[in-house]
């Protein structure tokens, strides 16, 4: 659609404004004999939210992954700000400005919130750990994202709801200059409610600027918050684009075979409407 | 000869379900190679067999093929190093030795199964010597030998409930109620012991002379031929027919040259147990035939094969080890299971007990002690055997030939005139090397952080 | 930011005072430690005691069991000797071995491993030590011979630790080989099956030693020390609490601040105090604190900060409680399980080295039970609020439970029990043991996290 291509993307990406800051294209990956991807394209511009959609096994955790520099793709390069880069770590990742939350939200119960969201990371001051600075900046990024439903911040992850835990692996997520978020079904296992608090948290994160991408099963989350819809179908890429040229049939249909009315996804402004 | 039962056998499968992340994953990395499927589920000649074993044990699941070599290479070194040692008085020295920790392996890989682990064992089986040791003695309450048997055993099974209550229902670590056990085990043996010491030597008394008689004792050397005849027979006819009406059904079944070859191996091995037992090895005098431990412990690995492998309740324990929750949620009563492998654990080091007072006729508080580094044997050579300590595989027989290697490098190392503690160094450094194996070639398998 | 904390903290009742309306929480809410959220000293009392009842109980149980184990002892004992000076004394001697010990397999503990050859390395590294101060011989001075025997279990731990980590050999598996190697090893080093090895305190190196645990600081000295630490202690204390509370941190209210530094002063002159009574006779006046308890003090300051305020300790309790999140994090895991295990070898050392001490500078095979030492530890350890599940304890729990452990083993052999003294020393210990850990996994079920299947 053209409104889409006139709108600014956001201040975070250099040179052309129209630049998605991240870009994916033309990945291969293949474990062994079994190929899991075939020349995806993906784009995820900065201010976004991008949902991956596609059944189970079409490549949504591998192309995550690659992304994240778990993986390596075997073929495709991977566009940063314009630039390719060689993501060979999640450390290169981080380094970037990438970061992940896998669905198993990699949080230690038995630590505080402060200490779950400083791991790994923690700052020092005369050789110890500096709790109070780390406490203080903990505090500032929840009250950023405004989540305001912690009780204290000083709480053992344990006692926390899971909308809750969600919200501190996302805020421990972009508390380090991140630019792109990449989040690994994060309303799977949370009622209504909580739900509500991870898309609001979602919003906030894509209001930030930053390049949001959400992969989901939930269809009715993916079309409350993702601004453009991305189809995976067994490793291919089968349709990207804004989530307005999409609805739920459509979607369905291309996880599930691959394209929709028997056509491929083409974008609104060619012939054939997809409605 | 290791029996490979056609279907699919829990004991033999390599371990391991894909890790949680990977699960939905279907371009995950294909984990098992095909080589991982048991050879004789896809043969149809007895060529086709070997050529297919011969690819698995290449990739790195070799079954029993790791201890039998172990088994050879021990003998040959020690051979080497001193003549005597295949001596066929030794020879018999050494199943006798090594029925202990083949009984006391046997016992272990229960709990292994089960993804526990029972380091009461030792205990049990020194608790259970003492006890049956007393109950007989004629000065005491002079029960009858089978009575003081019976008991013993039902006394050792009691505490293996009560162990395997903790263990199941509760969800406390085994390793730490097991370690607690064997320490109010030492305890109380030390006072049925009174502090002194309890002997069965005196041959006076029927029941002391039966019970010395379960170690020392053997059959007469015809009677052993006329036993494994029975044996090889029975147990070569069960099996030829059992192939033979799953290939009537239309069933997976082996070919028809394997079971013969099996049957002619164990009539082979059979042969020459018996053949070794019955040379004279007294010094004075004539001790020939077959030793009664020797069908015992038989009759053991007989038993609890069948139960692990042809019953349900096998069916669970293995189920239970490779996947608990699968095993829940399948209707699997995990408690029930749990404490019933801990009560047959602290049966079969009950019967371990039996044999051990046999063995050692008088007992002291300090072999009372001593029966602590048993348990480090006892997995040593389940593992070294081929049982997995993380649970889900492994198979009796295992314990049978694990116990017979430590029980070896025992008799031969004392061959040598090698002091007790750097045995004791020795059968360590045995120990986590058979670990280190069984940890690596697990590596493909479920990731552990 | 936070929800005002007021009365109730917890449960579905809740929803119509707070903004949160999510579903209940993964552990009780009454898990939220109650100094969080207090303001009053009233109020966390009140959480306190929410979170004792709800299974929770910190080192409740440890304080109780010490109370009741005294109040027993006391009654069954002969002459009701058992809260004598000498004997109460006596009891701190011998537990600081425990506790030492125990703290070491914290670390360990922690990160939900375990360390069965604490007890044989233990030994191994004091009669190392010993053997290095003996004259005619090395006759290494005595810091030399402290410092070359931790090392060299420190080593022996990144071995143990490395075959865990590396190898991911289960470590109670490779801890019990360890155990056995050591066990024997410990007997070659001694000299044999009747080999014996001491430190005199008549030789000036060799009785510094004997003077770890054998050794007394003067009562005026001690009390003055006493002085110097409380007052460091509490004014730190103070102070710390004072910044945060400036800062708009989380902080316990002053009260609490305030009854925690009068407890540990308490607890300290209590020591003193027993510890300064003639429990000599009128002539040879015997009075004055072991230096053991001090060197204690130390290696639980130094643990503690190391474990609550340094990176690597940090990094200790996250691969305890999840090691994945640790690995994602960046945290080598492998690095921190090598470096626990060789921290809790060499701290074992030193407990080793005050054993000999404790025994008046003589090691015996007869008086060195590795086996013995080990269960105790894990004992103690347990007792004192460490979780065998890994991610939860600290130094102070090792503490704790080994001066339990050590009451309750002098308890018994005060006892005179007659044929029944040897085998008590099995089964008590044995009782306690499971006994210990049945109160740490009940209380982790009333908790809900760390159940298994």
């Amino acid at each position: 659609m053209t409104e889409m291509n006139e709108t600014p993307e956001g201040a975070s990406s250099g040179g052309d404004g129209m630049e998605p800051l991240l870009k994916v294209r033309g990945i291969d990956k293949h474990f062994g004999p079994v190929q899991a991807l075939y020349g995806v394209n993906l784009d995820l511009p900065a201010g976004q939210v991008t949902g991956l959609c596609g059944d189970n096994g079409a490549g949504k955790s591998v192309l995550t992954r690659t992304i994240a520099g778990a993986h390596q793709p075997d073929h495709g390069q991977i566009y940063f700000e314009g630039r390719p880069v060689h993501i060979r770590s999640a450390r290169d990742a981080a380094t970037l400005g990438i970061e992940t939350v896998y669905q198993d939200l990699a949080l230690a119960d038995n630590l505080d919130i402060v200490q779950n969201m400083f791991l790994g990371r923690e700052r020092l001051r005369r050789g110890l750990l500096d709790e109070d600075s780390m406490e203080l900046q903990a505090g500032e990024t929840l009250r950023t994202l405004r989540v305001t439903t912690v009780r204290s911040i000083r709480q053992p992850v344990a006692s926390l709801s899971g909308g809750q835990r969600q919200a501190v692996a996302v805020a421990k997520a972009v508390m380090w200059n991140s630019k792109v978020v990449l989040l690994d079904e994060p309303t799977a296992a949370l009622g209504v409610v909580q739900t509500r608090m991870v898309l609001d948290l979602i919003a906030q994160l894509r209001d930030h600027g930053l390049a949001v991408m959400v992969i989901s099963h939930n269809l009715n989350d993916v079309f409350e918050v993702a601004d453009r819809i991305a189809v995976l179908y067994l490793g291919r890429m089968v349709a990207e684009g804004p989530a307005a040229d999409f609805d739920r049939q459509s979607v369905v249909e291309y996880m599930t075979t691959g394209s929709a009315s028997g056509r491929p996804f083409a974008p609104a402004e060619s012939a054939g409407d997809e409605g | 000869m290791p029996d490979i039962p056609v279907t699919a056998d829990p004991g033999e499968t390599p371990g391991g379900t894909a890790d949680a992340a990977m699960a939905v994953d279907l371009t995950a990395a294909p984990a098992a190679a095909a080589a991982d499927v048991p050879p004789e589920i896809l043969a149809q000649s007895l060529g086709q067999y070997l050529r297919a074993w011969w690819r698995r044990v290449r990739g790195g699941d070799s079954g029993v093929l790791p201890v039998v070599l172990a088994i050879v290479v021990v003998a040959i070194s020690f051979q080497v190093a001193n003549p005597a040692f295949l001596s066929a008085q030794n020879l018999v020295n050494l199943f006798e030795q090594s029925s202990i920790y083949m009984l006391l392996a046997m016992a272990e890989i229960f709990a292994l199964l089960l993804g526990e682990i029972d380091l009461s064992v030792g205990l049990v089986m020194g608790l259970g010597s003492v006890v049956v040791a007393e109950l007989v003695q004629p000065t005491g309450l002079n029960w009858p030998w089978w009575a003081a048997i019976i008991v013993t055993l039902l006394a050792c099974a009691a505490w293996g409930a009560f162990q395997g209550s903790l263990v199941a229902r509760l969800r406390m670590p085994s390793f730490i109620v097991t370690l607690g056990g064997l320490l109010i085990l030492q305890g109380v043996a030390i006072i049925v012991l009174k502090g002194a010491l309890v002997s069965i030597g005196n041959s006076r008394f029927t029941n002391e002379l039966v019970l010395y008689d379960i170690f020392w004792g053997q059959f007469e050397p015809v009677v052993g031929w006329i036993l494994l005849a029975v044996v090889v027979g029975a147990t070569g006819t069960g099996l030829w027919l059992r192939d033979a009406r799953k290939r009537r059904h239309g069933l997976e079944a082996p070919p028809r040259s394997l079971t013969a070859m099996k049957i002619v191996l164990m009539a082979v091995a059979g042969s020459a147990v018996v053949a070794i037992c019955n040379v004279n090895r007294a010094h004075f005098g004539t001790i020939e035939g077959v030793p009664y431990i020797i069908p015992i412990v038989l009759a053991v690995l007989a038993a609890w094969t069948v139960l692990l492998q042809r019953i349900r309740f096998g069916r669970y324990v293995y189920a239970i080890g490779g996947n608990p929750e699968a095993a829940r949620r399948a209707g699997v009563s995990l408690p029930n299971v749990r404490t019933w492998g801990f009560v047959l654990a602290a049966l079969t080091a009950g019967i371990a007990g039996v044999l051990f007072a046999s063995w050692q006729v008088s007992l002291t508080t300090n072999i009372i002690k001593s029966a602590n580094s048993y348990v480090l044997l006892a997995v040593a050579a389940a593992v070294i055997g081929g049982t997995s300590l993380f649970g889900g595989r492994g198979k009796t027989i295992h314990g049978v030939l694990g116990g017979l290697v430590i029980g070896a490098i025992y008799n031969g190392l004392y061959l040598l005139g090698v002091s007790s503690w750097w045995i004791d160094v020795v059968v360590a450094g045995v120990l986590l090397a058979a670990v280190a194996i069984d940890v690596l070639s697990r590596r493909g398998a479920p990731r552990q952080a | 930011m936070t929800v005002d904390p007021g009365g109730t903290p917890d449960g579905p009742a809740d929803t119509a005072m707070a903004v949160d309306l999510t579903a209940a929480p993964v552990a009780a809410a009454a898990d939220v430690p109650p100094e969080l959220l207090a303001q009053s000293l009233g109020q966390y009392l009140r959480a306190w005691w929410r979170r004792v009842r709800s299974g929770d109980s910190g080192v409740l149980p440890v304080v109780l069991g010490m109370v009741v184990v005294a109040i027993i002892f006391e009654i069954i004992t002969p002459e009701h000797a058992f809260l004598r000076p000498s004997n109460l004394v006596y009891i701190f001697g011998l537990s600081t071995v425990y506790m030492v010990l125990a703290m070491a397999e914290t670390v360990v503990l922690l990160l939900g491993e375990i360390d069965l050859s604490v007890g044989a390395v233990a030994l191994f590294g004091g009669v190392v030590a010993f053997k290095l101060v003996q004259q005619p011989g090395p006759g290494w001075p005595w810091w030399a011979a402290m410092l070359a025997a931790l090392a060299i279990c420190g080593l022996v731990g990144a071995f143990t630790g490395t075959l865990t980590a590396r190898l991911r050999i289960p470590s109670f598996v490779v801890t019990l080989g360890m155990f056995l190697l050591f066990s024997g090893i410990l007997v070659v080093v001694l000299g044999g099956a009747n080999g014996a090895v001491s430190a005199s305190p008549l030789v000036p190196n060799q009785r510094v030693f004997y003077d770890l645990v054998q050794g007394l600081i003067p009562p005026v000295v001690a009390w003055v020390a006493l002085a110097v630490v409380v007052g460091a202690v509490g004014t730190a204390l103070w102070r710390r609490a004072a910044a945060r509370r400036r800062q708009g941190l989380v902080a316990p209210p002053a009260s609490l601040t305030a009854i925690r530094i009068v407890l540990v002063a308490l607890v300290g002159v209590a020591v003193v105090l027993i510890c300064t009574i003639n429990r000599g006779t009128p002539l040879v006046a015997v009075q004055g604190v072991p230096w053991v308890i001090p060197i204690v003090l130390v290696v639980l300051a130094v643990l503690t900060v190391l474990l609550q305020r340094t990176r690597f300790g940090r990094y200790v309790y996250a691969v305890g409680g999840n090691p994945e999140a640790a690995r994602r994090a960046g945290v080598s895991l492998a690095a921190i399980r090598t470096w626990a295990f060789a921290l809790c070898s060499a701290t074992a050392g030193l407990g080793g080295i005050l054993l000999g001490s404790f025994f008046f500078g003589q090691y015996s095979t007869n008086t060195a039970d590795p086996g013995q030492l080990v269960l105790y530890c894990v004992a103690a350890a347990v007792i004192g609020g460490v979780s065998l599940f890994g991610g939860r304890g600290k130094p102070i729990h090792g503490v704790l439970g080994g001066l339990l452990i050590g009451a309750i083993a002098y308890g018994v052999s005060l006892l005179s029990l007659g044929q029944l003294a040897t085998p008590l020393q099995y089964i008590v210990p044995g009782v306690v043991l499971i006994v210990a850990v049945l109160v740490d996994v009940l209380s982790r079920r009333g908790s809900g996290s760390g159940t298994r299947a």
